[in-house]
Protein backbone atom coordinates (compact mmCIF):
# COMPACT_ATOMS: atom_id res chain seq x y z
CA UNK A 1 0.00 0.00 0.00
CA UNK A 2 1.49 3.58 -1.35
CA UNK A 3 -0.01 6.75 -0.25
CA UNK A 4 -0.12 9.36 -3.19
CA UNK A 5 -0.69 13.00 -2.90
CA UNK A 6 -1.89 15.64 -5.40
CA UNK A 7 -1.61 19.14 -4.16
CA UNK A 8 -4.01 22.03 -6.17
CA UNK A 9 -5.32 25.19 -5.63
CA UNK A 10 -8.29 27.98 -5.91
CA UNK A 11 -9.20 31.22 -4.73
CA UNK A 12 -12.68 31.97 -3.84
CA UNK A 13 -14.76 34.00 -2.02
CA UNK A 14 -16.76 32.87 0.86
CA UNK A 15 -18.55 34.23 4.39
CA UNK A 16 -19.11 31.80 7.25
CA UNK A 17 -23.01 32.59 8.67
CA UNK A 18 -25.68 31.06 9.97
CA UNK A 19 -28.92 32.51 8.87
CA UNK A 20 -30.66 30.99 11.30
CA UNK A 21 -28.76 33.35 13.87
CA UNK A 22 -29.23 37.13 14.13
CA UNK A 23 -26.73 39.67 12.32
CA UNK A 24 -25.23 39.93 16.09
CA UNK A 25 -25.36 36.47 16.68
CA UNK A 26 -23.17 35.39 13.89
CA UNK A 27 -20.87 38.41 14.29
CA UNK A 28 -19.91 37.35 18.21
CA UNK A 29 -19.38 33.62 16.78
CA UNK A 30 -17.57 34.20 13.57
CA UNK A 31 -16.14 37.55 14.50
CA UNK A 32 -15.05 39.27 11.24
CA UNK A 33 -15.52 36.29 8.92
CA UNK A 34 -19.27 37.44 8.95
CA UNK A 35 -18.74 40.31 6.58
CA UNK A 36 -21.79 40.47 4.77
CA UNK A 37 -19.90 41.30 1.49
CA UNK A 38 -17.98 38.40 2.02
CA UNK A 39 -14.00 38.03 2.56
CA UNK A 40 -11.81 35.63 0.42
CA UNK A 41 -8.54 33.19 0.50
CA UNK A 42 -6.07 31.57 -1.26
CA UNK A 43 -7.14 27.69 -0.77
CA UNK A 44 -4.28 24.83 -1.26
CA UNK A 45 -5.93 21.69 -1.90
CA UNK A 46 -4.00 18.12 -0.81
CA UNK A 47 -5.69 14.57 -1.46
CA UNK A 48 -4.23 12.28 -0.41
CA UNK A 49 -4.63 8.27 -2.31
CA UNK A 50 -4.09 4.95 -1.23
CA UNK A 51 -3.29 1.97 -2.97
CA UNK A 52 -1.38 -1.02 -4.19
CA UNK A 53 1.34 -0.28 -6.65
CA UNK A 54 0.36 -1.77 -9.92
CA UNK A 55 3.25 -3.81 -11.85
CA UNK A 56 2.52 -2.74 -15.26
CA UNK A 57 2.82 1.12 -14.03
CA UNK A 58 4.62 1.59 -11.01
CA UNK A 59 1.98 3.51 -9.83
CA UNK A 60 -0.75 3.76 -7.45
CA UNK A 61 -2.74 5.83 -9.87
CA UNK A 62 -1.09 8.36 -12.75
CA UNK A 63 -0.54 11.55 -10.95
CA UNK A 64 -2.26 13.19 -13.86
CA UNK A 65 -5.15 11.02 -14.27
CA UNK A 66 -5.82 12.35 -10.25
CA UNK A 67 -4.72 16.07 -11.18
CA UNK A 68 -7.36 16.23 -14.23
CA UNK A 69 -10.05 14.50 -11.56
CA UNK A 70 -9.41 17.02 -9.17
CA UNK A 71 -9.79 19.53 -11.96
CA UNK A 72 -12.50 18.56 -13.04
CA UNK A 73 -14.88 18.44 -10.13
CA UNK A 74 -13.27 20.54 -7.73
CA UNK A 75 -11.13 23.13 -8.76
CA UNK A 76 -13.79 23.99 -12.20
CA UNK A 77 -16.45 24.40 -9.29
CA UNK A 78 -14.78 26.59 -6.54
CA UNK A 79 -11.96 28.75 -8.49
CA UNK A 80 -12.36 32.12 -8.64
CA UNK A 81 -16.41 31.83 -7.64
CA UNK A 82 -18.39 32.31 -3.84
CA UNK A 83 -18.17 29.17 -2.36
CA UNK A 84 -21.86 30.25 -0.98
CA UNK A 85 -23.62 31.47 -3.70
CA UNK A 86 -21.95 29.80 -6.58
CA UNK A 87 -21.19 26.27 -5.62
CA UNK A 88 -24.01 23.70 -6.01
CA UNK A 89 -22.38 21.13 -3.76
CA UNK A 90 -21.90 23.76 -1.04
CA UNK A 91 -25.42 25.05 -1.08
CA UNK A 92 -27.58 24.65 2.66
CA UNK A 93 -24.18 24.67 3.79
CA UNK A 94 -22.45 26.38 6.13
CA UNK A 95 -18.56 27.02 4.22
CA UNK A 96 -16.56 26.59 6.92
CA UNK A 97 -12.92 25.11 5.71
CA UNK A 98 -14.41 21.86 7.70
CA UNK A 99 -17.89 21.25 5.56
CA UNK A 100 -15.42 22.21 2.47
CA UNK A 101 -12.93 19.47 2.92
CA UNK A 102 -15.95 16.67 3.77
CA UNK A 103 -17.38 18.04 0.73
CA UNK A 104 -14.32 17.57 -1.39
CA UNK A 105 -14.37 14.04 0.26
CA UNK A 106 -17.61 13.03 -0.85
CA UNK A 107 -17.27 14.42 -4.58
CA UNK A 108 -14.36 12.83 -5.70
CA UNK A 109 -14.53 9.30 -4.09
CA UNK A 110 -17.10 8.70 -6.56
CA UNK A 111 -15.06 8.95 -9.43
CA UNK A 112 -11.63 7.26 -8.42
CA UNK A 113 -10.55 4.46 -10.67
CA UNK A 114 -10.70 0.55 -8.63
CA UNK A 115 -8.17 -0.12 -6.38
CA UNK A 116 -7.59 3.39 -5.54
CA UNK A 117 -8.88 4.45 -1.97
CA UNK A 118 -9.31 8.16 -0.67
CA UNK A 119 -6.90 8.56 2.50
CA UNK A 120 -7.38 11.84 3.37
CA UNK A 121 -8.34 15.34 2.36
CA UNK A 122 -6.51 18.47 3.75
CA UNK A 123 -7.56 21.90 3.19
CA UNK A 124 -5.55 24.70 4.14
CA UNK A 125 -7.49 28.17 4.27
CA UNK A 126 -4.64 30.17 4.86
CA UNK A 127 -1.21 29.11 5.60
CA UNK A 128 -1.98 28.71 9.00
CA UNK A 129 -5.34 27.11 8.96
CA UNK A 130 -5.51 23.74 8.03
CA UNK B 1 59.32 53.85 -1.46
CA UNK B 2 57.07 51.82 -3.95
CA UNK B 3 55.81 50.32 -0.77
CA UNK B 4 55.12 53.65 0.40
CA UNK B 5 53.41 54.85 -2.62
CA UNK B 6 50.84 51.38 -3.19
CA UNK B 7 50.03 52.15 0.46
CA UNK B 8 48.99 55.73 -0.30
CA UNK B 9 46.97 54.44 -2.94
CA UNK B 10 45.50 51.83 -0.77
CA UNK B 11 44.51 54.54 1.49
CA UNK B 12 42.92 56.61 -1.04
CA UNK B 13 41.16 54.09 -2.08
CA UNK B 14 39.63 52.97 1.24
CA UNK B 15 38.49 56.70 1.82
CA UNK B 16 37.23 57.16 -1.53
CA UNK B 17 35.56 53.96 -0.59
CA UNK B 18 34.06 54.66 2.85
CA UNK B 19 32.97 58.12 1.20
CA UNK B 20 30.86 56.50 -1.24
CA UNK B 21 29.46 54.55 0.76
CA UNK B 22 25.98 55.30 2.66
CA UNK B 23 24.81 53.45 5.86
CA UNK B 24 21.61 53.59 4.48
CA UNK B 25 19.50 49.97 5.67
CA UNK B 26 16.56 48.47 4.43
CA UNK B 27 14.11 47.01 7.08
CA UNK B 28 11.35 44.97 6.21
CA UNK B 29 7.19 44.06 7.44
CA UNK B 30 5.39 41.21 6.71
CA UNK B 31 1.48 41.23 7.16
CA UNK B 32 -1.27 39.21 5.75
CA UNK B 33 -4.65 40.51 5.01
CA UNK B 34 -7.91 37.77 3.26
CA UNK B 35 -10.13 39.63 1.16
CA UNK B 36 -12.77 39.04 -1.74
CA UNK B 37 -12.88 41.23 -5.12
CA UNK B 38 -13.90 41.53 -8.29
CA UNK B 39 -11.63 42.80 -11.60
CA UNK B 40 -14.59 44.75 -13.58
CA UNK B 41 -14.50 47.83 -15.74
CA UNK B 42 -18.13 49.79 -15.22
CA UNK B 43 -17.77 51.73 -18.42
CA UNK B 44 -17.20 47.91 -20.57
CA UNK B 45 -20.27 45.68 -21.56
CA UNK B 46 -20.24 42.14 -19.91
CA UNK B 47 -18.90 40.43 -22.33
CA UNK B 48 -15.84 42.79 -22.92
CA UNK B 49 -14.78 42.59 -19.04
CA UNK B 50 -14.93 38.46 -19.12
CA UNK B 51 -13.02 38.86 -22.47
CA UNK B 52 -10.53 41.06 -20.63
CA UNK B 53 -10.91 40.28 -16.88
CA UNK B 54 -12.00 36.00 -17.13
CA UNK B 55 -12.85 34.15 -14.40
CA UNK B 56 -11.94 37.18 -12.24
CA UNK B 57 -14.49 39.75 -13.70
CA UNK B 58 -17.17 36.58 -11.49
CA UNK B 59 -19.84 38.92 -10.36
CA UNK B 60 -20.39 37.16 -6.93
CA UNK B 61 -16.44 37.80 -6.48
CA UNK B 62 -13.58 35.71 -5.61
CA UNK B 63 -10.71 36.03 -3.10
CA UNK B 64 -7.08 35.85 -1.98
CA UNK B 65 -4.91 35.45 1.04
CA UNK B 66 -2.70 38.82 0.03
CA UNK B 67 0.67 39.22 1.74
CA UNK B 68 1.75 42.72 2.32
CA UNK B 69 5.73 43.06 2.90
CA UNK B 70 6.80 46.96 3.24
CA UNK B 71 9.82 47.70 3.23
CA UNK B 72 11.77 50.57 4.51
CA UNK B 73 14.94 51.78 4.09
CA UNK B 74 16.99 54.54 5.66
CA UNK B 75 20.20 55.37 8.06
CA UNK B 76 19.86 54.22 11.70
CA UNK B 77 19.56 56.68 14.21
CA UNK B 78 22.67 56.87 16.17
CA UNK B 79 20.80 56.76 19.51
CA UNK B 80 17.87 53.62 18.58
CA UNK B 81 20.32 51.96 15.70
CA UNK B 82 16.87 51.72 14.07
CA UNK B 83 15.97 52.85 10.68
CA UNK B 84 12.40 52.69 11.99
CA UNK B 85 10.82 50.77 14.81
CA UNK B 86 9.50 47.64 13.33
CA UNK B 87 6.95 47.31 15.81
CA UNK B 88 5.72 50.77 14.98
CA UNK B 89 5.80 49.90 11.81
CA UNK B 90 3.71 46.42 12.46
CA UNK B 91 1.07 48.81 14.23
CA UNK B 92 0.68 51.45 11.99
CA UNK B 93 -0.11 48.42 9.04
CA UNK B 94 -2.19 46.94 11.18
CA UNK B 95 -3.97 50.11 12.23
CA UNK B 96 -3.95 52.04 8.41
CA UNK B 97 -4.01 49.06 6.68
CA UNK B 98 -5.42 45.90 7.69
CA UNK B 99 -8.30 47.37 9.33
CA UNK B 100 -9.09 48.37 6.21
CA UNK B 101 -9.11 45.52 4.26
CA UNK B 102 -8.70 42.48 6.20
CA UNK B 103 -12.23 40.09 5.47
CA UNK B 104 -13.03 42.67 3.24
CA UNK B 105 -15.10 43.01 -0.02
CA UNK B 106 -12.39 45.69 -1.33
CA UNK B 107 -14.64 46.29 -4.05
CA UNK B 108 -18.36 47.52 -1.87
CA UNK B 109 -16.21 47.83 1.72
CA UNK B 110 -12.80 50.20 0.73
CA UNK B 111 -13.84 53.13 -0.31
CA UNK B 112 -10.12 53.89 -2.45
CA UNK B 113 -12.11 51.09 -4.74
CA UNK B 114 -15.63 52.87 -5.28
CA UNK B 115 -13.94 53.83 -8.99
CA UNK B 116 -10.71 52.15 -8.95
CA UNK B 117 -10.25 48.52 -9.99
CA UNK B 118 -9.03 46.60 -7.00
CA UNK B 119 -5.72 44.75 -9.24
CA UNK B 120 -2.91 44.08 -7.04
CA UNK B 121 -1.18 46.79 -8.78
CA UNK B 122 -3.71 49.04 -7.47
CA UNK B 123 -4.22 47.83 -4.32
CA UNK B 124 -0.06 48.63 -4.36
CA UNK B 125 -0.69 52.08 -4.89
CA UNK B 126 -3.54 52.35 -2.39
CA UNK B 127 -1.63 50.79 0.28
CA UNK B 128 1.96 52.63 -0.45
CA UNK B 129 0.10 56.15 -0.26
CA UNK B 130 -1.87 55.39 2.80
CA UNK B 131 1.69 54.66 4.37
CA UNK B 132 4.03 57.33 2.69
CA UNK B 133 1.69 59.85 5.33
CA UNK B 134 2.50 58.47 8.14
CA UNK B 135 6.18 57.80 7.59
CA UNK B 136 9.21 59.69 8.04
CA UNK B 137 10.04 61.47 4.36
CA UNK B 138 13.78 61.17 5.15
CA UNK B 139 12.70 57.40 4.95
CA UNK B 140 11.98 55.36 1.49
CA UNK B 141 9.43 53.39 1.00
CA UNK B 142 8.33 50.62 -1.20
CA UNK B 143 5.15 48.17 -0.79
CA UNK B 144 5.34 44.49 -1.98
CA UNK B 145 1.77 42.71 -2.45
CA UNK B 146 1.53 39.17 -3.16
CA UNK B 147 -1.84 38.53 -4.36
CA UNK B 148 -1.13 34.39 -4.50
CA UNK B 149 2.28 33.23 -3.83
CA UNK B 150 3.33 33.30 -7.33
CA UNK B 151 1.49 36.92 -8.11
CA UNK B 152 2.91 39.75 -6.78
CA UNK B 153 3.31 43.47 -7.19
CA UNK B 154 6.06 46.40 -6.09
CA UNK B 155 5.53 49.73 -6.09
CA UNK B 156 7.13 52.21 -6.90
CA UNK B 157 8.61 50.73 -9.45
Amino acid sequence: MVFLTRIEHFNAAHKLYNPEWSKEENEEVFGKCANENWHGHNYELHVTVKGEVARDTGFVINAQILSKLIKQYIIEELDHKNLNLDVGFMKEKLCSAENLAMAIWQKLISHLPEGVNMHSVKLYETPKIL
Amino acid sequence: MKHRKSCRVLRELRTDFTFRMNNKVSVYRKEHFCAAHRLNNPSWSEEKNFAVFGKCNNPNFHGHNYELNVKVTGEPAPDTGFVIDLKNLSDLIKDEVLEKLDHKNLNLDVPEFLHLNPTAENIAIVIYNILRDKIDKKLDLQVRLYETPRNFVEYPA
